[in-house]
């Protein structure tokens, strides 16, 4: 048991205590797990369940169940890419595919600098301002292959 | 006082640049010695010039846009702080076509006022609705809004006051208003606008219903892809709760009204009611078997009135002026107004509510404005990724719920996505299999297998392989869908995959007919 380890550990526990009074606090308990940890660490899984008094399969069947979880440590930065229609209607494909290539990633996985993340997201609700992304915390519209590059440009080498 | 420039904090607006603008022009103005109050309101909805700026002129809004960080001295050199002329005035904000042109009962203030500020939603009949509501017994809010005509603008348009009513009559320890407010659609952004620019009218909006049916307590279940709306909602809650319009005994009324609001996690089942249900209550949203209704048993087993955004923020200008003003609006059984949601690839996107009955044509070009690239439009999206593709031999069709059901269509939440004649439509309808086999909850086989093997049928039609059966095999696979499907996701995605084969059978590879 490292330090590191108990650390967790009691991060954890006080978020679960901190939830476990409210109706249906699984979801609000994750949330917050991963904004402090970057994502549900697998080994918080019993932890969790304990102390909501669920099951592990319950608590691992919610992680899984939505797209938002993850269950490993993103990179440093997220970029996530609209896929849905109204991107696709203004080039949201030759994008994503340009992101690709850029970042020498799929998407749902992290450079191997640990530089960036890249998601497919199914609609940011700017779709008058297609194709959307948001890198980070922050949206933008209207983004082009250049404009993805400039933007990309302060935290990322490019991979070739 | 100094003069008061608004520039958007929607998140449309901050994608284009909003904030650097809004910075930008509190420092010019400090560099210049000018006073000026930078008030950040949500978007008018006119996504082709945003950033909008608009400068505060006596009564008169005076609009700026699109506007970037370096077109800010020449603004303030040409005096638009006094509305003085320049390249980017759009003369007054309120006298622009598509703007004067709309009927906004539901998003009047969208854009309009700070959407946090208690004081700037009253003067503009803000909270007029939950005062009248104050002075009326259950039945009688509940008759008042099913006396409107309003239905459910999610996009199942069931009749807002026969589900009140279910509610209002059954007999439990507590009942709950749960605001669906898990926006996926593509194409959809109404739900984003009104929660990030007038977030107040949706608070009222829940407060009304929870009067009308008798619930204490109400939850927003809103998506994780809307961090801005989250931020600003929170804000709000907390000015109203300020204001006294939150909590126990409001305004003396011996009424409480609790609200709560609760982050989706990326699954666009959770749109579906009963799946939002079981997430709000955190578990997987898996679809529930209905009956019981959730008007019957809901939210932790309890009556629950679920409702869109744009429904319960229709609501209070219902009360305020009545059921009749309201009906008035609109054509058939399809009452008021809808806030019409303009995307994809178009010159002029953006938010324009109207009373039902405009033609998507209108829609398309006489706002829209036609393809962004120039190109000639194709096909239409209406309805989200579960509404049918119209060729434009449809594009005459009347935006009402019963004139789209004839043409095997639908309106859902108001999504409009127009695609140029570059759009390759079967490509589209794989689209469409694919996301619901990414998004089903997999409860149910029709859906959870279906749309896997559907989405493998088209690649197979597409290669050209066994063509004339598969095809035969997808149309079967499509009824099993739409009649064995537990929800409207399995459902209704044989919806733009059998419009796509109908209206564009040349993408298949069809002989042309020409």
């Amino acid at each position: 048991m490292t330090a590191h380890d108990d650390t967790m550990r009691e991060r954890i526990d006080s978020i679960v205590a901190a939830h476990a009074a409210r109706p249906g606090p699984l979801l609000e308990v994750l949330h917050e797990v991963q904004r402090d940890f970057g994502h549900v660490p697998p080994a918080a899984i019993p932890q969790i369940a304990r102390g909501l008094n669920l099951s592990r399969a319950e608590v691992h069947g919610v992680v899984t169940f939505y797209h938002h979880f993850r269950s490993t440590p993103p990179g440093r930065h997220r970029l996530q890419i609209c896929r849905a229609e109204s991107c696709q209607a203004m080039q949201g494909d030759a994008l994503a595919a340009h992101a690709e290539r850029r970042l020498g990633v799929r998407f749902g996985e992290t450079t191997s600098d640990g530089g960036c993340t890249l998601e497919a997201v199914y609609c940011l609700g700017n779709c008058a301002c297609s194709p959307a992304i948001f890198i980070d915390d922050t949206p933008h519209g209207r983004v082009t292959p250049e404009r993805l590059d400039e933007l990309l440009g302060d935290f990322v080498a490019a991979a070739d | 006082m100094s003069p008061r420039v608004f520039v958007p904090r929607d998140s449309g607006a901050l994608s284009l640049g909003a904030e650097s603008v809004a910075r930008g022009i509190t420092e010019e103005a400090a560099r210049r010695g000018i006073d000026v109050a930078v008030v950040r309101n949500g978007s008018r909805g006119l996504y082709w010039l945003e950033p909008l700026v608009e400068v505060e002129i006596g009564d008169t809004r005076v609009a700026y846009g699109p506007v970037h960080t370096q077109d800010l001295p020449s603004l303030f050199d040409a005096a638009f702080l006094q509305g003085g002329a320049h390249v980017l005035s759009h003369g007054p904000t309120a006298q622009i076509a598509y703007l004067a042109r709309q009927q906004r009962l539901t998003c009047p203030r969208v854009g309009l006022i700070d959407p946090v500020d208690v004081a700037d939603y009253e003067r503009c009949e803000g909270f007029a609705g939950l005062r009248r509501a104050l002075s009326m017994r259950p039945e009688e809010i509940v008759r008042e809004v099913a006396d409107s005509g309003l239905r459910g603008r999610g996009g199942a348009a069931f009749p807002t006051g026969t589900k009140w009513r279910t509610v209002l009559e059954q007999a439990a320890p507590q009942k709950y208003i749960a605001c669906n407010a898990d926006e996926g659609d593509s194409g959809t952004f109404a739900d984003r606008m009104l929660m990030e620019g007038d977030p107040l009218s949706l608070i009222e909006g829940m407060i009304i219903a929870g009067f009308a049916v008798g619930a204490t307590r109400g939850y927003i279940y809103l998506r994780a892809e809307y961090p801005h709306a989250h931020r600003t909602l929170l804000e709000a809650i907390a000015a109203a709760r300020a204001a006294g319009y939150l909590g126990t005994d409001i305004k003396g009324s011996e009424r409480d009204f609790e609200l709560e609001v609760r982050v989706g996690a990326g699954a666009y089942i959770c749109g579906e009611e009963t799946s939002m249900l079981e997430s709000l209550e955190g578990r997987r949203g898996e679809v529930r078997v209905r009956p019981p209704l959730p008007a019957v048993k809901g939210l932790f087993g309890m009556p629950t009135a679920v409702n869109n955004v744009v429904s319960l923020a229709t609501v209070p200008v219902i009360l305020a002026r009545g059921a009749a003003f309201y009906r008035d609006y609109g054509v058939g059984q399809s009452r008021g107004t809808l806030p019409v949601q303009l995307a994809g690839n178009l010159r002029r996107g953006g938010l324009v509510e109207l009373a039902f009955g405009p033609s998507l044509r209108e829609l398309l070009y006489d706002f829209g404005g036609g393809s962004a690239s120039g190109r000639p439009l194709r096909a239409v999206q209406v309805g989200g990724p579960l509404g049918a593709y119209l060729p434009e031999s449809q594009f005459d069709t009347p935006l009402d719920y019963e004139a789209l059901a004839g043409i095997g269509a639908l309106l859902g939440h108001g999504g409009v996505v127009a695609f140029d004649d570059t759009v390759d439509m079967a490509r589209m309808a794989r689209f469409a299999m694919r996301f619901c086999a990414h998004e089903s909850c997999g409860k149910c086989t029709p859906c959870r297998i279906g749309s896997t093997r559907g989405a493998e049928l088209i690649d197979r039609i597409i290669l050209g392989q066994e063509r004339e059966r598969n095809l035969r095999t997808l149309v079967d696979l499509c009824e099993t869908m739409q009649h064995g499907s537990l929800c409207g996701l399995g459902g209704m995605t044989p919806f733009p995959v059998r419009s796509a084969l109908e209206h564009f059978p040349e993408d298949f590879g069809a002989a042309r007919a020409h």
